[in-house]
């Protein structure tokens, strides 16, 4: 276990490292200058004053000292949790610009991935052993999993919202309602948040559904179940064993699927125009925020990281080989 | 559960390969067994038959195409009608022309990234699987790194810094960002397999490594390997179309993605101008879909066990 | 009779048709008896073993009957024979290795197992199954291990406990010792004869291929050819008088103790077994037979040449009915 956690740990850090210096370099690798293109909206009269304000603006986000420094400014900050300023939302701090939007998302996300995840592994249990389930679960499993994001994001609000008028489609809560924590906002935040978790719900589902059938399948044929049917074993407890020792290599690819999840979760966000971190993304670029784009993307790598440890820690608890013997699970 | 039997995989299709060991005795060994199975496994004739049409749809279609997909024919807001068979958008362009032509080009795309995670991630992969030691332990970490950070997001921040994108840059780096799911199963299989006898006797032999390779363990492996490429192409036209309805495909390029992204943008759903975004989705849908059929159909060709008999 | 198997036929379903990878194979054992089934890969052996207590669902038994302790063994019925398995008849798998399922307890498998049973007095149960691991010098803790914490011999003992632990009256035992060391194996030999000893297993079949084991362990060695029984015999007379022409040529092909390749060259069998696809006519040996003569194209039939002792073989067979009829001459 130790090794198996030294390992994980070490491309945990690896993994932030690379994260934070790519974040701070791409910019600067990228053409065209952030000072420039802010000057830009502005309407500036003189050189004069361009220049004036180009030190000003150079000075206030540190672009004014050699590379090398940038880069350690830029790790201090990550490091202090000071991200800078946002310009969209000036004199907002990106830190505080992302926590507004944080819960929006967390709120998406987590419920979509656990429903998802158990009930895609329920279903895909049950399909391995009955026939019929099988029959239908796995053409309606191969469709969700082929549906794209985008297909969905533009298909859910149709039906539901143009169509159906269920749900609304856009934003996270009534136009006109002012946050308060009465019963009239909350039920106006169920309600536009409805139809962007379906969406990341539905894709999700299908592929845990078919992962879990084939590893239940193949379990159901492999030697262990061979040898409790031969000692007589109810076929209740051979699935029992099957569906244990198929969760695990699941659970592996839950931490791999992450990166995929908040893909669509951005998607679906701002197609919604649901206020999270993808809807944020989406304004930081319109506005050419690069700090905050920048604060974003840092946040994302850190919740990416932390729900992989998560994960980890689970699969620890629940397989015995990573627990106890010298080799780790390969991950 | 051992490395040896882990799934091919494919980010956004992840679940759904099998978990099969490659190189079982009794997988057909030969082309007459390959095609008796091949040929009665209704799920590879399915897949396979429904990507022929849609392949066929995107050479053909195209040239069937009364405008360009780009020129506005002046009659906006069609429903699908004679002459107008999907339609037009709200400035007027054909919306069939769009469909056949963004059939092509998400092929392109897919294709493309495919090729690009494919080669790379062979090569690393088996480096890794065959050398072992240090080399396949940095190796995994630096896998292990990229699929963690978020790939869209990174685009996205590169992607608003840039002017303009070609096609080649996106697949290239969808390539660069999928590769290491190739990497993780062609070191897998390398490993299983280049323990097995006959690489020993090669080795006894004085073979080089890349004769080995070659000779050896790839044909062993090539079943595997052309499934995790089948996995990867139905992946990539999955997220080419993420990054393109978010602006950030190949500029001036019309493809799937591309006319969702305007449909959304032009309000589609507002005006219930749902022959717009619906068969795209359609198709893309099925396009993807025959690969993950296909796919699961030649794995149980492949693989005995999984055949219902 | 303990066991009782007459007439068994079994085959599996392929793309070419069905295979009979059994073929109307009888025999029986007594209380206590242990009878070593060998043969080459692809005799039939292992599919004769296996189907006695679990027959996969790609096979079906396609004739004959099986008696255990006087009842009928209903091994075509998946349902009836669930009862019975690990309590009347009971397997120890080739796959032993890998037949522990990794994500439990070893303790925790059996007492699950001991629940799918409805074992009442589980306490008696768990209790005796503490008395066993010891005689055979594996500690109490196993329970408590998973079974990758185990090394392949103990793995290898563990199913065997597990496998006898409800005192079945037929214990089959596939490729018990393939897996081991030259030590271990000797060490799971005499763990087989202990527990038969002891009654906790009344009588066993034993797989192998190795027959110098047989000689350790067994009181009688079945010889299994191409799907059919070629000779049945107690140890002492298959290892000093085989009569089957196979037999023989298996015995010689044995290294034995000493001798070196200098002096004797080891000789094989030339030839293969036939496929079981479209088998040969009569006597499936024919083809490899250094006696064959044109008798042989019919099946011989598996007949009692000496008390005790089975051979279906022409040149044997006429051998003795010559003997018998010179005997019945001289008496006459």
């Amino acid at each position: 276990m130790r090794r198996y956690l030294t390992r994980k740990l070490i491309t945990y850090v690896l993994a932030f490292f690379v994260g934070v210096t790519l974040d701070w370099a791409l910019p600067h690798l990228m053409p065209g200058n952030p000072i420039q293109g802010m000057l830009s909206k502005y309407d500036v009269g003189s050189n004069a004053s361009y220049s004036a304000l180009y030190q000003q603006f150079s000075s206030e986000f540190g672009l004014n000292v050699p590379l090398w420094q940038q880069y350690l400014n830029f790790w201090h900050g990550v490091l202090t949790g000071n991200l800078g300023v946002s310009i969209y939302e000036n004199p907002a701090s990106v830190t505080s610009v992302v926590f507004q939007a944080m819960p929006y998302t967390l709120a998406l996300l987590v419920p979509a991935i656990l429903l998802s995840y158990s009930l895609g592994n329920r279903l895909g249990a049950a399909a391995a052993r009955r026939k019929f389930l099988d029959n239908w679960v796995l053409p309606v499993g191969y469709i969700f999993q082929a549906i794209p994001y985008a297909g969905l994001a533009l298909l859910v609000p149709y039906l539901f919202g143009s169509l159906w008028h269920l749900f609304p489609t856009s934003l996270g809560y009534g136009e006109n309602l002012i946050p308060t924590f009465d019963w009239t906002f909350i039920a106006s935040l169920l309600d536009h948040w409805f139809l962007p978790f379906l969406t990341v719900f539905i894709v999700s589902l299908g592929g845990w559904a078919i992962g879990m059938r084939n590893l239940v399948i193949y379990e159901l044929e492999n030697d262990s179940s061979r040898y409790l049917r031969a000692l007589g074993a109810s076929e209740r407890v051979v699935r029992g064993y099957a569906y244990r020792n198929a969760s695990l290599p699941q659970l592996s690819g839950l931490a791999l699927q992450l990166g995929v999840v908040i893909g669509g979760n951005i998607v679906t966000e701002i197609a919604f125009q649901y206020p999270g971190l993808g809807n944020l993304i989406y304004k930081a670029i319109s506005n050419e925020d690069y700090f905050l784009l920048q604060g974003i993307f840092i946040f994302i790598v850190i919740g990416v990281l932390l729900a992989n440890f998560i994960i980890d820690l689970v699969i620890i608890s629940v397989d015995p080989r990573t627990r106890l013997s010298m080799q780790g699970a390969t991950a | 559960m051992s490395e040896s039997t882990s799934a091919p995989s494919a980010p956004e299709v992840a679940a759904v390969g099998l978990p099969s060991v490659p190189g079982t005795e009794s997988a057909p060994r030969n082309r007459n067994d390959f095609l008796y199975y091949g040929l009665r496994n209704k799920k590879l004739i399915f897949g396979v038959s429904l990507e022929f049409i849609l392949v066929l749809a995107a050479i053909i279609g195209p040239m069937l195409a009364k405008n360009p997909p780009l020129q506005t024919t002046n009659l906006p807001l069609q429903h699908p009608n004679g002459k107008l068979w999907l339609g037009t958008d709200l400035t007027g362009y054909d919306l069939y022309s769009q469909l056949t032509n963004g059939l092509r080009e998400s092929y392109l795309i897919g294709a493309l990234g495919a090729a690009f995670a494919s080669v790379v991630g062979m090569a690393l992969g088996f480096i890794a699987g065959w050398r072992g030691g240090w080399v396949d332990e940095v190796l995994q970490m630096i896998t292990n790194v990229i699929v963690m950070i978020p790939s869209l997001v990174l685009l996205i921040v590169i992607g608003s810094y840039l002017s303009s994108r070609s096609i080649l840059f996106e697949g290239a780096f969808i390539g660069l960002t999928t590769w290491p799911w190739v990497a993780r199963a062609v070191r897998a299989q390398t490993f299983t397999l280049r323990s097995r006898e006959y690489v020993d006797l090669a080795r006894l032999s004085g073979k080089r490594p890349v004769a080995i390779i070659v000779k050896e363990i790839a044909p062993n492996m090539a079943s595997y390997l052309f499934l995790t490429v089948v996995l990867l192409f139905g992946s990539s036209m999955l997220i080419a179309s993420s990054y393109d309805f978010l602006g950030l495909g190949p500029s001036g390029v019309v493809s799937i993605g591309w006319i969702l992204n305007q449909a959304e943008n032009g309000s589609a759903l507002l005006y219930h101008l749902w022959w717009w975004f619906v068969p795209p989705v359609a198709v893309l849908t099925a396009m993807v879909a025959a690969l993950l059929i296909a796919n699961v159909g030649l794995d149980e060709v492949f693989n005995p066990k999984l055949r219902d008999q | 009779m303990s066991v009782n198997v007459q007439n068994l036929s079994v085959a599996y379903r392929s793309r070419r048709g069905d295979v009979t990878a059994v073929d109307n194979v009888s025999f029986s054992l007594t209380d206590g008896e242990i009878m070593g089934l060998a043969g080459e890969s692809g005799s039939g052996k292992s599919t004769l073993g296996n189907s006695l207590v679990y027959l996969d669902p790609r096979m079906k038994a396609t004739g004959g009957k099986v008696t255990v302790d006087g009842k009928d063994l209903p091994i075509a019925d998946n349902n009836a024979m669930r009862r019975k398995r690990m309590t009347e008849v009971s397997l120890v798998p080739q796959y032993a290795m890998s037949a522990l399922t990794p994500t439990r307890k070893i303790g925790r498998l059996i007492s699950d197992l001991l629940k799918s049973h409805h074992i009442k007095n589980r306490d008696e149960v768990l209790a005796e199954l503490n008395r066993r691991l010891a005689l055979i010098g594996l500690k109490e803790d196993v329970l408590s291990k998973y079974s990758f914490e185990l090394s392949g011999g103990m793995r290898q003992r563990v199913t065997i406990i597990m496998s006898s632990l409800l005192n079945p009256s037929l214990l089959v035992a596939d490729e018990v010792t393939s897996a081991l060391d030259v030590s271990t194996q000797r060490a799971v030999g005499e763990m087989l004869l202990e527990f038969r000893d002891r009654g906790y297993i009344k009588s066993a079949i034993a797989i192998t291929h190795d027959l110098s084991i047989l000689a350790q362990i067994a009181d009688s060695i079945a010889i299994m050819y191409a799907g059919r029984l070629a000779e049945r015999a107690p140890t002492s007379v298959i290892v000093d008088n085989p009569l089957h022409p196979y037999t023989q040529a298996l015995l010689a092909s044995l290294p034995e103790v000493g001798v070196r390749h200098e002096q004797v060259t080891l000789t094989g069998i030339p030839g293969r077994p036939p496929s079981l696809v479209n088998p040969p006519s009569g006597c499936r040996f024919r083809a490899r037979c250094p006696f064959a003569f044109d008798k042989c194209t019919q099946t011989p039939p598996f007949e009692e040449i000496k008390p005790g002792h089975m051979v279906a073989c022409w040149k044997v067979s006429q051998e003795q009915h010559t003997v018998t009829a010179g005997v019945g001459q001289e008496q006459a």
